[in-house]
C-alpha cells in the first residue's frame, strides 16, 4: 500500500512535540495524493505505550521499532531501520522533523536510496501528481520550489511552520521488527548533556527573545531570560555580534550563520537589524523590535516597535506579562 | 593524522542576493565570494589535529567552477597542505555534489573526513552525512568539539536543549559548526607559500541530485508595521495589541 512516511522523533523514550507537525504534514500529502500516512516511531523497548497520541494527528499506522540499539539515535541503526521500510513499503514521500535528528537521518537515507533530498521545507504540494517543495535558500534572502526526478521524496520540514492540527484517524499500532546490534555501529551517543535549565531550543520555541549589542554586557542578557521565563514558551536568542563577542553561545543565534526560526512571536531587543539577522527571523508571524534608534533597519521589518531605552522598556514588558499570566 | 577538508565557495553572508535572468540561479555581478563560513570551522579543526600530532596532512577538496581555485587558495594560506579542485562547469548541489566528493575520497586515505556542516548558499545542510553514508562510514553532523586519542573520536554535537557527546570509529566524517574552532587568518607568510603549494584540478565526478530546482523568486517582504510608542509608556499598548491584533497571548 502506497503512502506518506513520517518520522515521528522520539528522545529517551518520549515522543518530542515535533511529532505533531510532521504528522499533520504527512496528512495532508497523504489526503492529496489519496493514500495512507505511516508513522514510524524508534527507541528502546517500551515506547509502544507512548504512541497512542499520533492517530490523532492523522496517522494511519503507527510502526514502532523497539530496541536496545535504538535507545539513542544512532545514524547508521536508525538509516537501516528506516530504508528497510521504505522498501518494504512504497511510500511516496519520506518526511522528516526539521530538527538536529532530522536533518542528520534524512540525507543518510536519501543517499542509501539514491534518491534528491530537501531541508527546510515550508511547503510540500502536490502538482500534477508530483510532489513540488517550497524551501528558502540564503537563510531566507531567496525562495525557491525544487522538484525531484526519483521517488521516494526525502525531505525534512521547517520546524514551527506547520501547526499540528487533530484530524483523528485509526493510528492502529504495529510492531516494526529490528534486527540491529549497536556494537555494529561505527559511532554511538554515549551521553547526552541537558543545558542547563531544560531550556527551549531557540529554533523550536514558539516565542524568541533575541538580545544583541543594544544589552552592553553579557550579564544583562538577564533581562530577557526574565522577559522569556515571564512568557513561558520562550527561548532566548542572541545577535551574531554577541555571540562573536562570546556573550552567549552559538546554539542561540538567530541569523544566516546561526540558526534560522519561524515561531510565533519574536522580540528583537537591541538588535539593530543587520541583513544577516534579518534573513533568519524573517518568517517570524509577528515580530516586535526595542531599541534607542528609530532609524534601525529592524523597524522596517518589525510589527510593533518601541524606540527607547530597553533597560526600561524590558522589565517593564516583563511585569505587564507575568500580571497577565496571573490573571 | 591526515584529514581531508571538503569546502564550498558561497556569497558572503552580508551579500544582498539578486536572480540571475534564468530565474535559477543568483546573479554573480557584484557579489563578493568567500569560504563558506561553516567550512573555516572545519579546515581550523583539521590545522589543529596536525599541529596537536606533530604530523600529518591537511588536504582540502572543492566541487566548483574555476573560481573555486581562489577559495581553495584561500585554505592553503590558512595551512592546508594541498587541494585539489574537482571542476564542474554547471552548479550542482546536494547528492550530486554528495557523489563526487565520494567519488575522490574513495581513492584517498584518511582519518577525518571533515564538513562544514552546511554550507550557507543553498543551506541544505546534508552533504557530509550523504558522503558518510555513500563510503559507509560513521559520522556525527553539528560538531562544536572534537578530540582523537587510541584510535576514536570524540565529538560534541549541539542538539535540541543540549549535547550529545559521541563516539567514533576512526576513519569518520564530522560536520562542524560554530565552537571551539575560532579560524585563524592567513598571514603574510601563509599567503606566500600557498602559491608553491599542490592545487590540482580534475573533472568532477558528479552524481545525480534527484532534485531539480525549479525557480528562485523573492520572499515578499515584510511590511513594516507601526511604532506603538516611545519608552516604557508604551508597553501596555503594545500588550494590547499582542493580545487583542496579533492574539499571541
Amino acid at each position: 500500500m502506497p503512502g506518506i512516511f513520517a518520522f515521528v522523533e522520539a528522545r529517551e523514550g518520549e515522543i518530542r512535540k515535533v511529532a505533531g507537525e510532521t504528522v499533520t504534514a504527512a496528512r495532508g500529502l497523504a489526503d492529496a495524493l489519496g493514500v495512507e500516512v505511516h508513522a514510524v516511531v524508534l527507541g528502546a523497548p517500551g515506547l509502544r505505550e507512548r504512541v497512542g497520541e499520533l492517530g490523532k494527528f492523522g496517522a494511519d499506522a503507527v510502526f514502532v521499532g523497539e530496541s536496545e540499539a535504538l535507545a539513542r539515535y544512532s545514524p547508521e541503526g536508525f538509516t537501516t531501520v528506516v530504508v528497510n521500510f521504505l522498501k518494504e513499503h512504497a511510500c511516496d514521500v519520506a518526511l522528516f522533523p526539521g530538527t538536529a535528528m532530522g536533518k542528520d537521518l534524512g540525507p543518510r537515507v536519501a543517499a542509501r536510496l539514491g534518491v534528491g533530498y530537501v531541508s527546510d521545507c515550508t511547503a510540500l504540494e502536490v502538482v500534477g501528481g508530483s510532489v513540488v517543495a517550497a524551501r528558502p535558500r540564503y537563510a531566507g534572502k531567496i525562495a525557491s520550489r525544487v522538484e525531484f526526478t526519483g521517488t521516494p521524496v526525502v525531505a525534512a520540514m521547517r520546524t514551527n511552520v506547520v501547526t499540528a492540527k487533530e484530524s483523528r484517524r485509526a493510528g492502529e499500532v504495529r510492531q516494526l521488527d529490528v534486527a540491529l546490534n549497536a556494537a555494529d555501529f561505527g559511532a554511538i551517543v554515549r551521553e547526552i548533556q541537558a543545558a542547563a535549565g531544560e531550556k527551549l531550543d531557540v529554533g523550536e520555541a514558539p516565542v524568541v527573545v533575541s538580545g544583541g549589542r543594544g544589552l552592553r554586557e553579557p550579564a544583562n542578557f538577564k533581562l530577557l531570560e526574565d522577559l522569556a521565563a515571564a512568557l513561558g514558551n520562550a527561548a532566548v536568542g542572541a545577535s551574531r555580534a554577541v555571540v562573536d563577542a562570546g556573550w552567549r553561545p552559538h546554539a542561540e543565534q538567530v541569523g544566516q550563520t546561526g540558526k534560522t526560526v519561524s515561531p510565533q512571536l519574536y522580540f528583537a531587543i537591541g538588535i539593530s537589524g543587520a541583513i544577516q539577522h534579518l534573513a533568519g527571523m524573517r518568517t517570524a508571524r509577528y515580530v516586535v523590535a526595542v531599541n534607542k534608534d528609530p532609524e534601525a533597519p529592524i523597524f522596517k521589518v518589525a510589527d510593533y516597535g518601541i524606540v527607547g531605552d530597553l533597560f526600561e522598556i524590558v522589565p517593564r514588558l516583563t511585569e505587564e506579562i507575568r500580571k497577565l499570566r496571573n490573571e | 593524522m591526515k584529514s581531508i577538508v571538503c569546502v564550498k565557495r558561497v556569497p558572503d553572508t552580508e551579500t544582498r542576493v539578486r536572480i540571475g535572468a534564468d530565474q535559477a540561479s543568483i546573479d554573480p555581478s557584484g557579489v563578493k565570494f568567500v569560504l563558506n563560513p561553516y567550512d573555516e570551522f572545519a579546515v581550523e579543526a583539521a590545522l589543529r589535529q596536525k599541529e596537536a600530532a606533530g604530523a600529518g596532512e591537511v588536504l582540502v577538496l572543492s566541487v566548483g567552477g574555476t573560481d573555486s581555485a581562489e577559495t581553495l587558495r584561500t585554505t592553503l594560506a590558512m595551512g592546508a597542505d594541498a587541494a585539489v579542485l574537482l571542476k564542474t562547469d554547471t552548479p550542482v548541489e546536494g547528492l550530486a555534489v554528495a557523489a563526487a566528493l565520494a567519488a575522490e575520497l574513495k581513492e584517498r586515505q584518511f582519518d577525518l573526513a571533515l564538513f562544514g556542516m552546511k554550507a550557507v548558499d543553498d543551506d541544505l545542510q546534508a552533504v557530509g552525512g550523504m558522503v558518510a553514508e555513500l563510503l559507509d562510514l560513521p559520522s556525527a553532523t553539528v560538531v562544536t568539539e572534537f578530540s582523537v586519542a587510541h584510535g576514536k573520536v570524540t565529538a560534541r554535537r549541539e542538539v535540541e536543549g543540549g549535547t550529545e557527546v559521541v563516539e567514533l570509529r576512526l576513519p569518520c566524517v564530522l560536520t562542524l559548526t560554530k565552537g571551539a574552532y575560532e579560524p585563524r587568518y592567513a598571514s603574510l607568510k601563509g599567503i606566500m607559500a600557498a602559491k608553491k603549494k599542490p592545487l590540482e584540478e580534475k573533472a568532477a565526478q558528479v552524481g545525480d541530485a534527484g532534485t531539480r530546482l525549479q525557480q528562485l523568486s523573492y520572499p515578499p517582504e515584510r511590511q513594516a508595521g507601526r511604532i506603538v510608542g516611545q519608552g516604557p509608556d508604551a508597553v501596555p499598548e503594545l500588550i494590547r495589541l499582542l493580545r487583542e491584533e496579533a492574539k499571541v497571548f
